[in-house]
């Protein structure tokens, strides 16, 4: 029951900061880290009573009666799990943007309603109401990106927006159709997903919904808008949609996609280019995101867009996960959310926020010149923690989530654990690189004058630094408080089409 | 067929009658009592008057219940009623929103025009008869050219009403020369007449004939392309009150009326446009204007510099995602439809209700000129944003819901037929588009910086409350579509196709 007041508590949390006097403008973050706070905790305590994993009731009421849509919130552990993510970025992301001083009511307004609503896709159990809130997302961020974002942000932002709603657009193309296809009566998940669907209806359906939410995941070559996204959005922003919102993404395809179709990654009966069918095809293009995230960020001289391309790559293990069929890929790519999720966002923290915000220039060689290891050691150390685990080190949350998914990806796909390897040394080599030439380069020049010294690193920030290095440190360590609530969701009958259809 | 009489007839039409009478009333008080009143206050009196008529028009629609007469020259049923109603509704709201304004002195004139448009409008959605249809849509039509020209000061306004003028006449004569051909095909001016003749020679030339002149002339009405070129310079020039009168209630009536004629008129004559087999009808025109007007509604949009012509366009654009409700016909698809069409109508009516009051600050409506308006007005800026975003199609506003409901209801008139799945995937790949046409007034309004001398916009309270409850309404009708949808396909249910 408490769940579903993580999405009331967001939206009304927006309301009222936009109706707050502007006298007590300052008091907006203090309320906004607040009910994010609030939304964490319920979230954690949700996570804590429910170790079965098992899916459950949150709401379910009757909304639109006439075409059989209910307001449906349902949790089981994978929806678990990504509310817990949601809540930790979610308030990492407050204390991260202590610093705004712009408009600051609208900031945090627009911030508790993209979490709200990311709450919201997570938890609806009912299709119509998930792409409400899916589409709900859109919106916050582009003025969060056009207000308060840097390097041409209106552009990004507009970009940004423009291929979500793509995205989204061929989601609610293959929504409309399964609904009318399957005779009009309800939206519910568990009902359409009993409902059989005709082999060919799925062989376009499957595809269509897919790429749309891949869109939003990241995938290669529709990835475009997230580097630029990424870079020019606000700290925060960028924390929130490489932490959460490209997660819905990944979400959707797992949870939307593959459950109503599982046909549809059957062999086509025919090979082209030596791919046999779409699973083929959607497993080719997570891997070369991998090494084309990762290739590209090796040469990046913007320190902020190393981090937006080596999403991509990241972003490609979890679709990779996903489409390798089997449980343990896919218990990773849920792993693989969660990390990612953690570490995106502490690196762009980093980046944005202690870096970026401080000494005004993200380029790799001026960032070299300052000494920064010296003037900023707290931020070097956690850049450097960050980088060993998005490196994949023992202990972190990326090695545990890699792991899995590479042995998933060696049952179902062997030849493609070649790339992927060449993908994860690549991945050592970006965050060496960027780490050398941000934080550790030009010893043995002068320290480059500037005109005011840089500030210090402030309380908000090192208590955020702290919480996600832990949350990364309790994933590696204790992988299993996630895998036992993620398994039994993986087993549940809502994925059984899945199971039968080749994994 | 039976006669009505006139004291049948008389009774019938008490709505309208009370209307026309409380048009009279107004002009009769305006130049007797307020004649040396001021604007404001002559303006105040008048549309209080009319508003009570309308109200009092509403309370007579929904006392009685309806007669469902089939057969006789205006019929009477619940789902008339209810569009009757909601045309009522819609002309309050422009009538409430007229409160204030400036660019006339002959505010008797202007809401007797008005109030004389609506009766035709109400009288349109109830006729079933080829000549009824005309002369009603004659009479919203001359009351529309007239209000497009009612900024006498302004050489646009003028401009925009010839052109109006010249281009509706056009139409009407097309639409007479198709409806003289069907007089001649079927020896009958009643739509049900009409389409027993259709059922026996399905194919016959001149039905043909008259199907496209029927198509261009209600195509005239509801804007869609190619029959869109006044819609612009209308939207531009004419006062903001009459445009939006022109683009809610006027738009309302005539997407209705059109329904009728093509779906109970022309029955038996829908012809097929199965991607394979394509078979000549009313449903493979229909399909070409829907297309065409998705297309260019959309891409036009994108390049306007000033709102009331991206409007417009949109309106276009609109016109053509409704038109996949005729591609339909079905009796959800008319739900549907009309869902569309009152939501479409309240936010357009909101759009224009913003216009009114930056107009009058700014000088113009140009889209630039809104710049940092969300640091001068914050609540406009955010009933705007409501009104775009609703026209855009996101959820949880109206505009999503209407396009949802509309697209399913289409796909569900024929399970598997490829033809309507790739309408849908155009129509939703162009909402994609109008996305960014609306971002582009929203950037305007949120994102771009305020010049430094800047003052906080005043607005009138009065008019500010009526935007409000207009917002809210969106917002509602998104977040509970059953309070209107569960009437809506009650009354269609009721009143049959």
């Amino acid at each position: 029951m408490m769940l579903a007041w993580t999405i009331y508590i967001s939206f009304a949390g927006a309301l009222a900061l936009l109706l707050l006097p502007q006298r007590f403008a300052a008091w907006s973050r203090v309320i906004a880290l607040l009910l994010a706070v609030i939304t964490f905790s319920i979230a954690l305590v949700a996570f804590v009573e429910h170790r079965s994993g098992a899916m459950f009731t949150v709401v379910h009421r009757s909304w639109i009666s006439s075409l059989g849509i209910g307001f449906d919130l349902r949790a089981d552990g994978i929806s678990l799990t990504l509310l817990l993510l949601t809540g930790a970025i979610g308030v990492c992301g407050i204390l991260f943007s202590w610093n705004v001083e712009h408009r600051v009511r609208e900031f945090f307004a627009l911030y508790l309603l993209l979490i709200g609503a990311v709450y919201g896709v997570f938890l609806s159990y009912d299709l119509f109401l998930q792409f409400v809130f899916y589409e709900i997302v859109v919106i916050p961020k582009y003025f969060l990106i056009a207000i308060w974002g840097s390097t041409r942000r209106e552009y990004a932002a507009m970009k940004l927006v423009l291929y979500s709603f793509i995205g989204s657009a061929m989601v609610l193309i293959g929504l409309i159709a399964a609904y009318v296809a399957s005779g009009s009566r309800s939206l519910a998940l568990g009902d359409l997903a009993g409902f059989a669907f005709t082999p060919h209806f799925q062989m376009w359906a499957f595809p269509l919904v897919f790429a749309g939410f891949a869109i939003l995941a990241g995938m290669w070559p529709l990835h475009t808008w997230a580097p630029t996204g990424h870079v020019a959005a606000p700290t925060a922003t960028s924390m929130l949609l490489a932490g959460v919102v490209m997660k819905l993404g990944a979400y959707g395809c797992l949870r939307v996609a593959m459950t109503l179709f599982p046909l549809g990654m059957g062999p086509w009966g025919f090979h082209f280019l030596g791919l046999g069918s779409w699973r083929d095809v959607f497993a080719v293009l997570a891997v070369i995101g991998i090494l084309y995230g990762a290739l590209v960020a090796l040469v990046q001289r913007d320190f902020k867009f190393v981090i937006g391309y080596s999403s991509i790559s990241h972003m490609g293990f979890i679709l990779l996960g996903l489409m390798t069929l089997n449980q343990i890929g896919i218990s990773g790519a849920v792993v693989q959310m969660v990390s990612h999720g953690i570490l995106a966002g502490l690196m762009f923290a980093v980046v944005g926020r202690m870096v970026y915000a401080r000494t005004h220039t993200r380029d790799l060689t001026a960032l070299g010149r300052l000494h920064l290891s010296k003037a900023l050691p707290f931020a070097a150390f956690t850049f450097v923690i960050a980088g060993m685990a998005s490196m994949g080190l023992p202990g972190f949350s990326g090695f545990i989530a890699e792991l899995m998914i590479v042995l998933g990806v060696w049952r179902a796909y062997p030849t493609l654990v070649i790339f992927v390897a060449i993908g994860l040394i690549a991945g050592v080599a970006y965050i060496w690189r960027a780490m050398q030439m941000a934080f550790f380069a030009g010893r043995d020049t002068e320290p480059a004058a500037l005109e005011h010294p840089l500030e210090p690193i402030t309380m908000p920030e090192r208590i955020g630094a702290v919480l996600l290095i832990g949350a990364s440190l309790v994933v590696g360590i204790f992988p299993q408080l996630f895998l036992n609530v993620i398994r039994p969701a993986l087993e549940s009958p809502l994925f059984s089409g899945l199971r039968q259809g080749g994994w | 067929m039976d006669v009505m009489g006139y004291g049948q007839l008389l009774e019938r039409a008490w709505p309208e009658i009370i209307v026309v009478l409380t048009a009279f009333v107004v002009v009769a008080c305006d130049l007797v009592a307020f004649r040396r009143a001021t604007a404001g206050a002559r303006f105040g009196a008048a549309v209080a008057i009319g508003a009570a008529g309308c109200v009092g028009a509403v309370w007579k629609l929904m006392a009685s219940a309806p007669v469902m007469n089939q057969t006789s020259m205006m019929v009477d049923t619940p789902l008339t009623r209810l569009v009757q109603a909601g045309l009522l509704v819609l002309t309050i709201v422009v009538l409430l929103l007229s409160v204030g304004a400036q660019f006339t002195e002959h505010v008797g004139e202007f809401v007797l025009l008005v109030l004389l448009g609506t009766a035709g409008m109400l009288f349109l959605v109830a006729a079933q008869d080829l000549l009824a249809i005309f002369i009603s849509l004659e009479l919203l039509s001359l009351s529309l050219y007239i209000l497009t020209g009612f900024d006498k000061a302004s050489p646009r306004s003028a401009e925009a009403s010839l052109k109006y003028f010249l281009f509706g006449g056009m139409s009407a004569a097309f639409l007479l020369f198709g409806f003289s051909l069907l007089y001649g095909f079927s020896h009958s001016t009643t739509l049900s007449g009409i389409a027993m003749a259709v059922h026996e020679q399905p194919h016959n030339p001149i039905l043909m004939v008259a199907m496209v002149m029927a198509v261009v002339g209600f195509g005239f009405k509801i804007a869609a392309a190619p029959f869109h070129f006044w819609a612009p310079d209308v939207y531009q020039g004419a006062p903001v009150q009459s445009a939006a009168f022109i683009a809610s209630g006027s738009k309302v009536a005539s997407f209705f009326i059109f329904f009728q004629v093509m779906v109970l008129g022309f029955a038996g004559a829908e012809g097929s446009a199965s991607l394979t087999r394509m078979t000549s009808g009313w449903v493979p025109i229909l399909v070409l204007v829907s297309c065409a007007s998705m297309l260019l509604g959309n891409l036009a949009a994108i390049a306007q510099m000033s709102l009331r012509r991206l409007m417009a366009y949109s309106a276009v654009a609109h016109a053509g995602y409704m038109l996949l409700g005729y591609v339909a016909h079905t009796e959800r698809s008319l739900a549907a439809l009309l869902y569309y069409v009152v939501t479409y109508s309240l936010a357009t009516l909101g759009v224009f209700g913003v216009l009114a009051v930056t107009e009058k600050a700014n000088g113009d409506d140009s889209i630039s000129g809104l710049s940092g308006l969300s640091r001068r007005a914050p609540f406009l800026s955010f009933c705007l944003a409501i009104f775009l975003l609703s026209l855009a199609g996101i959820p949880p506003l109206s505009g999503f819901f209407a396009k949802f409901l509309l697209f399913t209801s289409v796909l569900a008139a024929a399970p598997g037929s490829m033809l309507l799945l790739w309408l849908v995937v155009l129509a939703i790949g162009m909402s994609a588009v109008s996305l960014f046409y609306y971002l582009r007034v929203l950037k305007r309004v949120y994102v771009a910086d305020v010049e430094a001398q800047a003052a906080p916009l005043r607005a009138p309270v009065f008019g500010q409350v009526v935007i409000g409850f207009l917002a809210a309404s969106v917002a509602l009708l998104g977040c509970a579509p059953d309070l209107l949808l569960n009437a809506l396909v009650g009354v269609v249910r009721a009143s049959g196709l």
